[in-house]
């Protein structure tokens, strides 16, 4: 009934051989913040049932945990669930068993992106990307600035497409031209490289 | 004359404020005077990174918002933000550093080599603004200072998302009803509104346009069926998705969705008689002033000259 297209390019589950390198994934992804809390999953479904975003999603939710707790690392890392989140913490407030499913959504995007096998399809990437390097800049976010990296990174047609949500936001004055600095854009900055050299660019 | 007494606050804006979000900053600001708010705007604050530095780096996203937390700790204030999602990240990071010992050492060793040590709280009361004026201010104190009652205005209360979600604070995290509670003591009237706690989409109208514009779609609808004249939220982010995409679902749908999208700092500074003009009512792209005109036709005087200007 919606004329809307949904981008569900669902993929059919692959068959991966258990391959040693991918036994520890569960590991890893349990050593994130939040990520430990899929222990406790049951595989009710309720975050599934719950998620708005669930039918664009290559894997729902509770597929998800179930792929990790099955080392499953390729097809777990290279979906496009993690990035479809919205993070509205619905499935989290619902979940009988404890899960944190946002939080295990974020570990597996940070995850991702340390191992580049999200950059390739993941527009949300590039937005985060575009993001966190506006705050590196600034130590604020400045919308413009934003938009304009991220439209850089390669979606040229839909830098089209928003161009008349743009054009209206910057007629009524919603859309500054110049970025705010903040004094201590430089120490931020600094506090950030730390982090980043210590983690090696993720967690 | 009685002087009544000022609650003061340390006052997290957010990055949205100083741009899509303009006509909350200062409708806020105007509110705040009204009710004897004093908001003390943190001392050169960061951005709090929101869902995509989360998703990002942890130590990192970690380690930028517990600089703010540290501001904030140096003062005795409860530290109150307007923004959901600064909300939520504020709240999550303040948590984790407290529930993972090894990600707090690692965060306080990222701080110091910055250039300025700094030391947080173990527990900030951190709250959204719409929580300080349910709660702190009352629904009693501000019907007392109400001089443009809404006169029966049908208004669907969009609360969003993470306001109420994940952590279970001042309503419920499926049903919240303040915004309700809200229009009605302003002498609005609140529509049945399923859709109240619905995700608008986030980010995703940038990285997956389909979907963000699938999840405005459904909620505006919802507002449409109720016979809502206006929707009202909490939220710069649901604000800027409701009402800049609208025109893009009409040309895509054929749909005809027209509905403005009020910030509650709004509909309270109207009611509470401050000039529409200094609460931003004309920087929504959905024109709010029709709706407000067709309530107000007459009495008003210079309302009516103001708000005629552009509809």
């Amino acid at each position: 009934m919606i004329g809307i297209k949904r981008d569900n390019h669902r993929r059919k589950p692959a068959v991966v051989r258990d391959r040693p390198e991918e036994r520890d994934f569960v590991r890893e992804v349990e050593s994130v913040p939040g990520g430990e809390t899929i222990r406790s999953c049951i595989q009710c479904g309720t975050c599934s049932a719950s998620c708005l975003f669930a039918s664009s999603m290559d894997y729902t939710p509770r597929m998800m945990i179930l792929l990790t707790k099955a080392n499953r690392r390729k097809e777990v890392l290279s979906s496009n669930t993690m990035w479809i989140c919205a993070s509205c913490y619905l499935c989290t407030v619902r979940c009988p068993a404890g899960v944190e499913i946002t939080s295990f959504m974020h570990a597996l995007e940070s995850l991702a992106a340390r191992d580049g096998d999200g950059k390739d399809r993941s527009a949300a990437l590039k937005l985060y990307s575009a993001f966190m390097d506006s705050i590196r800049k600034n130590g604020r976010v400045h919308e413009l600035g934003v938009m304009l990296d991220f439209y850089r990174r390669g979606n040229l047609l839909s830098a089209i497409k928003a161009l008349p949500v743009g054009l209206a936001l910057f007629a009524r004055g919603r859309i500054p031209l110049k970025p705010i600095r903040i004094r201590a854009a430089k120490e931020l900055a600094a506090i950030i490289e730390s982090a980043e050299s210590e983690t090696g660019g993720a967690r | 004359m009685k002087t009544e007494k000022i609650r003061k606050y340390s006052y997290f804006p957010g990055c949205a404020m100083d741009g899509t979000a303009a006509a909350y900053k200062m409708s806020v600001h105007e509110v705040a005077k009204v009710l004897d708010v004093e908001l003390i705007e943190l001392e050169d604050w960061n951005c709090c990174g929101s869902t995509a530095s989360a998703s990002v780096n942890g130590v990192a996203s970690h380690s930028i918002v517990a600089r703010n937390l540290a501001l904030a700790s140096e003062k005795e204030w409860d530290l109150v933000t307007p923004c959901s999602s600064c909300y939520t990240v504020l709240k999550n990071v303040q948590a984790n550093v407290q529930r993972y010992p090894d990600l707090k050492v690692r965060v306080e060793e990222v701080l110091r080599n910055g250039r300025a040590p700094y030391t947080f709280k173990p527990f900030l009361n951190i709250r959204h603004l719409l929580e300080v004026v349910m709660q702190d201010v009352g629904l009693e104190a501000i019907k007392a200072k109400v001089t443009r009652s809404l006169n029966g205005l049908k208004v669907a209360p969009y609360h969003g998302c993470q306001i109420v979600r994940p952590w279970f604070t001042f309503d419920d995290p499926e049903f919240p009803e303040s915004l309700d509670r809200m229009v009605k003591a302003l002498g609005g009237e609140a529509v049945e509104f399923p859709m109240r706690a619905a995700c608008c989409g986030a980010s995703l109208m940038l990285s997956a346009p389909d979907v963000g514009l699938d999840a405005v779609r459904r909620i505006i609808d919802c507002a449409e069926k109720a016979q809502a004249e206006c929707i009202v939220t909490a939220c710069p982010l649901c604000q800027t998705n409701l009402d800049a995409y609208q025109g893009r679902i009409n040309r895509r749908l054929g749909t005809k969705y027209n509905i403005p999208i009020f910030f509650f700092t709004q509909l309270l500074g109207f009611a509470l008689g401050i000039d529409p003009k200094a609460l931003g009512i004309e920087k929504g792209i959905v024109p709010q002033e029709t709706v407000l005109l067709k309530r107000w036709p007459l009495g008003d005087e210079a309302l009516v000259r103001h708000l005629s200007v552009r509809s």
